[in-house]
C-alpha cells in the first residue's frame, strides 16, 4: 500500500477531507492553549496536502488528548480524534510510539493481559458483604481498578478499588447481584488510542467471549473509558457483542425508584469525563444521579457538559507541562465554584487530578476532596 | 535454529519435548555500586553458580520502577530479581529505600496478574559479597525452576516483538 493510500484511509474515516481550515479546533483545543506548536488545524491541513509523512515521526501525533473538544465545534463534522488514532496505528507500524507515563507499566499490563494462558487474581477486593454472582443478567465490568490500586494507592491517598466496592454496593442496594467476572481483561481503550489495534482487537475478542459465557445481557461499568469502548468501539472490531452497555450513572437514574439516599449537606461540582460527555453524549445522566441525593447542592464549573475541560492526559502517555497546566486550570475552576467535593465518573480523571494536587507542580491549588461518582453515591445510600 | 527435516521423517513427539529440562529465563537488576560489583566479585573468586540469568546494571536499585520488572515479564521472563546495596549503604543515601517502595508496588501488580510471588525477589548484596551473590542466584533460580514457565511469556505482548517461547 502506498503512503497516499495509507493516509487516505485516515483522511476518509475521519472526514478530514472536508476541513475548511477555519481553525475553530485550534482555538478551543486545550493542548494548543498551552503548547503553541500543536495545532489540530495545521495537522489536518498538512496531511491533506501530502505532509502526513512528517506527522508520523512528530511528537504532535501523541500530544492530542482525543478529548473531542474540537469535534464539538467543527462545522464540517471532522472527527479529529479518530484522525489521530488512525494515524497512530500507522506510526506504530513504522516503529514510532508514544512517550508512556509511569514508565510504560500500564502499557505492559495491558499487553500482558492479551496472553490467553494467564489466570489473573483480580477478585481480592470483593469483601464478604458484597453480593456478587458468577452468572446472571447484569455484569459489572470492573476494568483496571485492581491494578491501579497497587500502583497509585500508596502515592495518591485513595484506593481505586473503593470505586469497585461502592459500585457493587449501589447495585446491591438497587436489588441487583451483579456478575463479576474473574476472567475479565483490560477493555483495551488505551491500547486502541495509542495505535495498538492488534492487541486491542485480541482483548476485545476475549472480553466479549468471557462476558457471553456469563449469560449477561447488560454490562454496567463505573469507568467512562470502559463504557465508551465497550459500547461504541467493540461493535466495529468484533461485531455486535450481544449485550447492552451502561455507565453506572445511567443505571442509577433508571433504577432511581429502587434506591433511597439519605440527606447530604454537601456541595459538589461534576467533572465530565471526555469519554462520557463528548464521546458517548452522556451529560445529563451523572447529574440526574447526583440530584437523587436530597439536600445536595450541585454547582457547575465555568466549562461543563460538552464544554468540560479534560483532565490533561489520556491513554497513559505524553504527560508533560501542558497536562499539568490543564489540570491546574481545571482544579482552579472547580475551586471557583465554592464546592467542597469534585465528583467525577472516570477513575483516571481522579488519578490525574490527585497527581496534580500531590506532585507540587501545581502549587497553590486547593486541597479539595475528589471522589468518584460511585463512591460519593454509595456514601449517601440509605441503609 | 530451525533443524532441517528429513523428508518422511516423523516430527518429534510431544513427550520428547517435555523431557527437556526447563531452563528458567531470569532477569537480575543489579545496582552499579554494590550488587553489580558483588557479581563481579563472584566472578573474580571463581564462585560456581547457576548461569541461567541475565544481569542488567542500573545506577541504583531505586531506579528499578515496576515498569522494568513488568516489561521483563512481558518479554517472557520467568523471574525477576532486584538487587541493591544493604540498607544504610546506598551510594545515594536512600535509593534502596525507594527500591523497597517500588518493589511493594511491583508485588501488588504481579499478584493481581496472577503470577506467583516467588517470581520476584528483592535482595541486598554488597560489593564484597561475591559468594552471597552466587548463593542468592542459585536459590532464586531453583525457586523459579520449581514454579515452572511463566504463564505470560507464551503469548503476551503480541505486538511488542517479544520472542515467543520455543
Amino acid at each position: 500500500m502506498s503512503n497516499v493510500e495509507i493516509f487516505w484511509k485516515s483522511i476518509k474515516s475521519s472526514r478530514a477531507y472536508s476541513c475548511l481550515e477555519c481553525g475553530k479546533c485550534t482555538a478551543c483545543c486545550p493542548v494548543s492553549r498551552y503548547n503553541g506548536v500543536f495545532s489540530p488545524r495545521r495537522v489536518v491541513a498538512e496531511t491533506i496536502e501530502g505532509g502526513g509523512e512528517g506527522l508520523i515521526s512528530n511528537a504532535a501525533l501523541w500530544e492530542c488528548l482525543t478529548c473531542g473538544m474540537c469535534e464539538e465545534r467543527c462545522p464540517m463534522d471532522v472527527h479529529f480524534s479518530e484522525f489521530m488514532r488512525s494515524l497512530r496505528t500507522v506510526a506504530l507500524d513504522r516503529g514510532f510510539s508514544s512517550v508512556p507515563s509511569h514508565g510504560g507499566v500500564l502499557q505492559s499490563l495491558m499487553r500482558m493481559m492479551v496472553s490467553p494462558t494467564m489466570k489473573q487474581d483480580r477478585m481480592w477486593w470483593v469483601t464478604e458483604d458484597l453480593e456478587i454472582e458468577s452468572r446472571g443478567e447484569i455484569l459489572y465490568f470492573v476494568g483496571c481498578l485492581p491494578y491501579f490500586d497497587g500502583l497509585f494507592a500508596p502515592d495518591f491517598k485513595f484506593k481505586p478499588t473503593d470505586i469497585a466496592q461502592a459500585t457493587v454496593r449501589i447495585l446491591n442496594a438497587a436489588g441487583i447481584q451483579p456478575v463479576v467476572d474473574p476472567n475479565e481483561r483490560c477493555c483495551g481503550h488505551d491500547l486502541l488510542w495509542s495505535g495498538d489495534e492488534k492487541n486491542f482487537k485480541m482483548l476485545a475478542e476475549q472480553n466479549v467471549a468471557a462476558i457471553r459465557e456469563t449469560g449477561a445481557s447488560v454490562v454496567v461499568t463505573a469507568c467512562a473509558e470502559c463504557a465508551s469502548t465497550l459500547r461504541d468501539v467493540y461493535p466495529a472490531y468484533v461485531g455486535a457483542p450481544g449485550f447492552e452497555v451502561k455507565h453506572l450513572a445511567e443505571l442509577v437514574t433508571e433504577r432511581s425508584g429502587d434506591l433511597s439516599f439519605k440527606e447530604a449537606a454537601a456541595s459538589v461540582t461534576f467533572q465530565d469525563p471526555c469519554r462520557l460527555s463528548r464521546h458517548m453524549g452522556l451529560k445529563d445522566a451523572p447529574r440526574q444521579a447526583l440530584d437523587l441525593v436530597p439536600g445536595l447542592t450541585r454547582v457547575e464549573m465555568l466549562h461543563s457538559g460538552s464544554n468540560a475541560m479534560c483532565c490533561g492526559t489520556s491513554a497513559w502517555m505524553s504527560c508533560d507541562q501542558t497536562s499539568k497546566r490543564i489540570q491546574g486550570d481545571r482544579l482552579a475552576e472547580a475551586e471557583d465554584t465554592g464546592a467542597d467535593t469534585l465528583v467525577t465518573a472516570c477513575p483516571k480523571c481522579q488519578i490525574h487530578f490527585r497527581c496534580a494536587l500531590s506532585d507540587g507542580q501545581t502549587s497553590g491549588q486547593p486541597q479539595m476532596d475528589i471522589q468518584d461518582l460511585s463512591v460519593f453515591l454509595a456514601s449517601c445510600l440509605q441503609r | 535454529m530451525a533443524r532441517k527435516k528429513t523428508p518422511g521423517a516423523k516430527t518429534p513427539a510431544r513427550g520428547r519435548k517435555k523431557a527437556v529440562e526447563f531452563v528458567p529465563r531470569i532477569i537480575v537488576f543489579a545496582c552499579n555500586w554494590c550488587s553489580y560489583a558483588g557479581a563481579d566479585n563472584a566472578g573474580v573468586n571463581r564462585i560456581q553458580y547457576s548461569p541461567h540469568f541475565r544481569v542488567i546494571r542500573t545506577m541504583c536499585s531505586g531506579r528499578v520502577h515496576p515498569s522494568f520488572v513488568l516489561r521483563a515479564f512481558e518479554l517472557g521472563a520467568d523471574g525477576v530479581l532486584v538487587s541493591g546495596c544493604h540498607i544504610g549503604d546506598c551510594h545515594y543515601i536512600f535509593g534502596n529505600e525507594r527500591a523497597i517502595e517500588n518493589f511493594e508496588k511491583t508485588k501488588a501488580l504481579v499478584k493481581t496478574l496472577g503470577l506467583e510471588e516467588g517470581r520476584i525477589r528483592l535482595e541486598w548484596v554488597s560489593a564484597a559479597e561475591g559468594p552471597r551473590f552466587g548463593q542468592v542466584i542459585d536459590e532464586f533460580v531453583d525457586a523459579v525452576r520449581n514454579l515452572g514457565p511463566s504463564p505470560i511469556g507464551k503469548n503476551g505482548g503480541a505486538a511488542t516483538g517479544a520472542e515467543p517461547r520455543k
